[in-house]
């Protein structure tokens, strides 16, 4: 217990040391710098170091405990906050709905041969469709969506681009995991005549979880992509992705500000490939250590 | 080893069905901006109308007090009055206002004119039924030491242009003043901010008075430590250099208008309480102000006031009556995008919009409406007021 706690420890650590790294060399790039960028053949190959260009860390973080417009009591972090809690609830419906999509393809892939090299190149194809074509289409497609008392809400189409590049590591991991299951294994189920199904669940699945946690982890990060480029994409209120704009208007007079928005974006990644890696140790907490491959 | 294993496989699922739960508990997080206000209004005319007819009005952009009127006449009950229940959409970048109305997913959309016409002429079936802007806000923007101060004067300067169709006033501008946009300027890929100008990227960029240019006003002047002022800039207008286009404007389905009479009907009333809360908006520019805010746009209170100012100013005061379309700049503006080329040498419309493409009908129907109101529909008396800007637009 003790050493996990200590790697725990020294892992804290190592972030907030590389985080530190990166603050030392923004600030002393923003300190020593060209303040107009260095030019080569006309072409700027180093950044301007102007407040426009790279504010100080410390203004970024300063404009956190600002109110968002004067006179209200609303902060600049409440409200970054507010917006990376919605898009994490969309991004996690995105997931669960990508990866019950992924894992079904996976399983129908491994199942039928025919499948796999049927629908295997058009997952790649799909992942080359840029995200920003499609999200005008997902939406005007929901607006239209009207089954008896279910009315598609526009967060839904965020949620399903999300889910769209969330699916495909998560299928071709599962089905990589899928088809990793020793030989003699697959000839023990065999010799015991167990069923399709059934070496499925008992022997195919557990040991595709090694396979499949990375693949998760890809597609939780994956989600929180699409459906921050899709809040963007179509203003969809709420989210941190509508913050990102709003925020990036006003930088003509106050520069520092957007990047509190894109602070809570990366922290809403970490946290999403977080919740995954704690399901995979909760899993995971019974399995010998050597059996992980 | 394998019962663990199993296990191993069934906690998965488990955690998989957990995520599902937590997925259920988003559905209450749709809040759609309009539902609280529509309800309100709902209620208020409950007297006199049973049943108010559901109306979709789709925006380009964000909230923001370009928009006043519509959440003005929402937010004072002049919708509910004409028996409407009216949603206002917001925009997006990749929301095109024209195609969701010509797809059915709302009833009115409000788009510049030149890009809806080329919408219309690629086969969206829509219809100008009021005029809102009479005149374009465009501007591009200079520091004073550049010396611009007429279109003329962009020759040999880095002029900044954002594109996706917002450029044709510039380039219409440079035609006029007989320099070839591909030779005679450098034309520079705008952002959405002004950070290009002041960093000096762009020597003139483009601008709306009633967001970019209050934008610069907003920012510090590095050198003095003070706002920037507008003695600080020149500003070439293209409305005053005669290249001025139509732009927003309140559009309809042509296929409903002719065919659906209930539709007509209720594009006349939806018209005239949109025109209602642009009157409301001219005359109490602060309580605009507060409406927009209120519904929850996150540029500051002075940027909204600018904005509210400046937008009167486009609508106000309006001649033949607010919306209604006058013929000359109609024709202008389609004149204009058909024959100013941009660099790659395409057209906005290959050939004149057909005599549908607006009607005055509908607004002459509204304006009636609102004469029997009492409603100021000229603004002849208008005056603008006068905007303190402060640091960030708050």
């Amino acid at each position: 217990m003790t050493l996990i706690v200590r790697r725990a420890a020294y892992r804290t650590a190592m972030f907030v040391l590389a985080l530190g790294l990166v603050v030392l060399i923004w600030e002393t790039y923003k300190a020593v710098g060209p303040a107009d960028g260095g030019k080569l053949l006309g072409v700027r190959i180093l950044p301007r170091t102007s407040e426009y260009a790279m504010p100080h860390v410390w203004d970024m973080f300063q404009r956190f405990s600002r109110p968002e417009v004067r006179g209200s009591d609303r902060t600049v972090f409440s409200s970054v906050l507010a917006g990376a809690w919605y898009s994490f609830r969309l991004s996690v419906a995105g997931f669960v709905l990508g990866g019950a999509v992924g894992v079904g393809l996976a399983v129908l892939m491994a199942r039928f041969k025919l499948v796999q090299r049927g629908v295997l190149p058009y997952l790649v194809v799909s992942q080359t469709v840029p995200l920003i074509a499609l999200a005008p289409l997902v939406v005007s497609w929901g607006g239209k969506l009207e089954v008896g008392p279910f009315v598609w809400p526009r967060w839904l189409s965020a949620s399903v681009l999300g889910a769209f590049l969330a699916f495909f590591p998560i299928a071709v991991g599962t089905l990589r995991g899928l088809a990793a299951a020793p030989a003699a294994s697959v000839e023990l189920m065999q010799s015991y005549a167990a069923s399709w199904g059934k070496t499925l669940v008992k022997l195919k699945f557990p040991t595709a979880v090694p396979y499949m946690v990375p693949a998760f982890r890809l597609g939780a990060s994956a989600s929180v992509i699409g459906v921050v480029v899709a809040e963007i994409s179509t203003g969809l209120k709420g989210g941190i992705g509508r913050l990102i704009i709003e925020y990036a208007r006003e930088a003509t007079g106050d520069p520092a500000k957007v990047y509190t928005a894109i602070f809570g974006a990366a922290a809403l990644g970490l946290t999403m490939a977080g919740v995954v890696v704690a399901v995979d140790v909760f899993v995971m907490r019974n399995r010998p250590k050597e059996s992980i491959s | 080893m394998k019962k663990r294993s199993v296990r191993v496989a069934f906690a998965g699922i488990a955690a998989l069905s957990l995520f599902v739960a937590a997925c259920g508990g988003s559905d209450e997080a749709a809040d759609e901006v309009t539902e609280e206000t529509t309800a309100e209004a709902t209620e208020e005319a409950a007297e006199t109308c049973t049943t108010p007819t559901p109306v979709k009005l789709q925006l380009q952009w964000f909230i923001q007090a370009q928009f006043a009127g519509y959440f003005a006449a929402q937010d004072q009950g002049f919708y509910a009055d004409q028996c409407l229940d009216v949603t206002i959409v917001e925009g997006g970048v990749d929301i095109v206002p024209q195609t969701e109305l010509a797809n059915g997913n709302v009833d009115f959309a409000i788009s510049w004119v030149s890009k809806a016409l080329a919408s219309r002429e690629a086969g969206a079936n829509i219809v100008n039924i009021a005029q809102v802007f009479q005149r374009s806000g465009t501007l591009q923007v200079s520091f004073k030491d550049q010396n611009i101060t007429k279109p003329e004067d962009f020759a040999g300067k880095k002029i900044g242009n954002w594109g996706y169709g917002n450029e044709f006033e510039i380039f219409a501008a440079l035609t006029k003043a007989g320099l070839d946009p591909a030779k005679d300027v450098t034309l520079v890929q705008q952002q959405f901010d002004m950070v290009g100008l002041l960093s000096g990227d762009i020597d003139a960029a483009e601008a709306m008075t009633y967001n970019e240019y209050a934008q610069v006003l907003e920012a510090v002047n590095p050198d003095t430590g003070a706002l920037y002022t507008a003695d600080d800039f020149n500003v070439v207008s293209y409305e005053e250099a005669g290249v001025g286009m139509l732009q927003d404007a309140i559009w309809a389905s042509g296929e409903r208008l002719a065919s659906d009479a209930a539709y007509a009907d209720t594009a006349a009333k939806f018209v005239a309480a949109s025109l209602q809360g642009w009157a409301f908006c001219r005359d109490n520019v602060e309580a605009c102000r507060d409406i927009v805010l209120a519904k929850g746009s996150k540029l500051g209170a002075s940027h909204q006031l600018w904005q509210m100012n400046e937008v009167n100013k486009l609508i106000w005061p309006a001649a033949n009556g607010v919306g209604f379309i006058d013929e000359a700049a109609w024709t202008r503006t389609a004149t204009l995008s058909q024959e100013t080329k941009n660099l790659e040498g395409g057209t906005v419309l290959t050939k004149a919009p057909d005599a549908e493409a607006y009607t005055n009908d509908i607004v002459t129907k509204a304006l009636d409406i609102l004469a029997g109101l009492g409603v100021d529909t000229s603004g002849s008396a208008y005056a603008p007021i006068e905007v303190t800007l402060n640091e960030g637009g708050n």
